[in-house]
């Protein structure tokens, strides 16, 4: 058994040239987000320039693992063989008002039976996978 | 809209396959697709070789080229792709066709659609493969990476944001297995659906049912459209085109789930446009077809189409209001994407011009304005409204 909250056997994300800096960030146990060097203005995903001016002068820059829930769902159905016997499992759309409100993807730690409360405050954990050839870390998120 | 399209294209012929459940088909999907324009070309009465134009959509694999050879058509005028995955392009091909044949770039133009899931690989099953990169390695590493499991997440919010009961989601699903079941085509034809089956049926992702989500079929689909001008002298009654649209809002297609109007099925933008082109009001509409990927798409099409709005929905949504028997707002009258067949939509279509020209299993009386909603919660998505000679 291992902490993961999903099993094993997912795809394991690999950086690109754009957002090498978002991944190595979470291997360090830090969230580093995009946003312009020229305008200010916050994205995420990752983009080549900044939709708000155009710029192709952006940065990643380190914000607070910190946010509200947008939304959420209880998944049942298994749509990959890792996840057989997983059973359900909480998917969170998360919003980070100290970035421009940019929105993130994780799960939400603890039973996955749990109510969950949109608007909740929820914090970043960071869950390392060290043990695969190319290691990589998850950023999920458990409420305050 | 002075350069409006409005009657200006009818469609003249429909078909279809057999229907078949995914990975059914004996026929190659490429086969499918021939077997379709076939019988909607006969639908028509015109030979296919006289077809000059295709549109289609999704990235359908029969390519128009293709096509025109095996169908040995005279003439190639207009190969057409909308752009974009899932159904979001099945009036929107209905309205590329349309511009073109208005515009003179082609005379009789079919649109259509073919899968063979057997062939190629289903819709519904995430990816198996072992390093993703790019916006898809921000949700597929968390468990997020169907269909039904990246739009349960806006649902979940719209349902949040106005007080949606699951009842509302319900009485979509029930009006579709009814209206299946006056259908011989549909797949869950002979399979029908009462609350305590849908209440009791698992769960796929909250808040989605098993009888939320849509099947996924083999077969194929077309249609064929001509000038008002030449629709006249065809056996069918023409079936105008009063509007068709396209698109999607402010960064709809903002990766990792950004879109700053996030809890939309995407039409805010483009039921307005709609409207305009067709000159015609919600109130005006005689029958709907709203695609089903999930009912909680279907949920939002019809707010955002401006039938009710969002905070009506518990008191909107009932099966009654959604029969072919007597309903104000009759839906999916063939059974659509959830008891039909999953055709990415394109059945839809085909129905609602059945409904025009009286000819559906579950006739809605004088239905002379027909609208179909195209592919609720992708970008871009599309709509269209069909009307009779009665609404020129």
């Amino acid at each position: 058994m291992s902490d993961y909250y999903l099993h094993e056997g997912l795809a394991q994300p690999a950086a690109t040239d754009l957002d090498k800096p978002y991944w190595d960030g979470l291997s360090e146990g830090v969230l580093r987000v995009q946003r312009c060097n020229a305008c200010q203005g916050w994205q995420w995903g990752a983009e080549w320039i900044c939709h708000h001016c155009h710029s192709d002068d952006l940065g990643f820059v380190e914000v607070d693992a910190r946010g509200v829930i947008y939304s959420y769902e209880r998944v049942w159905h298994p749509v990959h063989p890792a996840l057989k016997d997983q059973g359900p499992y909480i998917v969170v759309l998360v919003e980070l008002p100290q970035a421009g409100d940019i929105r993130m993807v994780g799960n939400l730690l603890g039973d996955p039976h749990q109510e969950v409360v949109i608007g909740s405050q929820v914090s970043g954990v960071y869950e390392h996978h060290n043990e695969v050839e190319t290691p990589f870390t998850l950023l999920q998120w458990q409420t305050d | 809209m002075s350069n409006s399209m409005r009657g200006q294209v009818a469609v003249v012929g429909v078909g279809e396959t057999e229907y078949y459940k995914r990975g059914q088909a004996p026929d190659a999907e490429f086969k499918l697709a021939l077997d379709a324009i076939k019988t909607a070309c006969a639908n028509a009465g015109i030979d296919p070789k006289d077809v000059d134009g295709f549109a289609s959509y999704s990235n359908d694999r029969s390519d128009p080229s293709h096509l025109a050879a095996a169908l040995g058509c005279k003439e190639l005028r207009f190969a057409n792709m909308q752009w974009g995955g899932g159904g979001g392009g099945g009036s929107g091909a209905v309205a590329n066709a349309a511009a073109a044949i208005h515009a003179g770039q082609a005379d009789t133009v079919v649109v259509f659609r073919a899968l063979a899931q057997g062939q190629f690989g289903r819709f519904g099953q995430g990816p198996v493969r072992n390093r993703i990169a790019g916006d898809m390695a921000y949700t597929v590493p968390y468990g997020l990476m169907s269909p039904a499991q990246m739009f349960a997440m806006k649902v979940v919010r719209f349902m949040h944001e106005n007080g949606v009961d699951q009842s509302a989601l319900r009485a979509i699903s029930l009006a579709c297995y009814a209206h299946a079941q006056n259908n011989p085509r549909a797949v869950m034809y002979g399979r029908p659906l009462d609350a305590e089956k849908y209440d009791n049926s698992r769960w796929i992702v909250e808040p989605f049912h098993l009888y939320d989500c849509c099947m996924e079929n083999d077969g194929a689909a077309a249609m064929v459209l001509v000038s008002a001008e030449r629709a006249k002298d065809f056996d069918h009654a023409p079936c105008y085109v009063l509007g068709a649209v396209s698109g999607s809002h402010y960064r709809a297609g903002a990766s990792v789930h950004n879109t700053p109007d996030y809890a939309t099925s995407t039409f805010k933008t483009l039921a307005p446009r709609l409207y305009d082109m067709a000159g015609l009001q919600p109130k005006d509409v005689d029958v709907l077809q709203s695609y089903e990927n999930f009912t909680g798409g279907v949920l939002m099409s019809i707010v955002e189409h401006g039938f009710c709005a969002p905070q009506e929905c518990n008191e909107f949504f009932t099966q009654q209001r959604f029969s072919a028997e007597g309903g104000d707002l009759p839906l999916n009258t063939s059974g659509g994407n959830l008891a039909e067949c999953y055709m990415h939509g394109l059945g839809l279509n085909i129905e609602a011009v059945r409904q025009v020209w009286g000819e559906s299993s579950s006739q809605v009386s004088d239905a002379n304005v027909s609208m179909v909603i195209s592919g609720p919660m992708v970008t871009p998505v599309s709509s269209c409204i069909f009307g009779s000679e009665a609404t020129l």
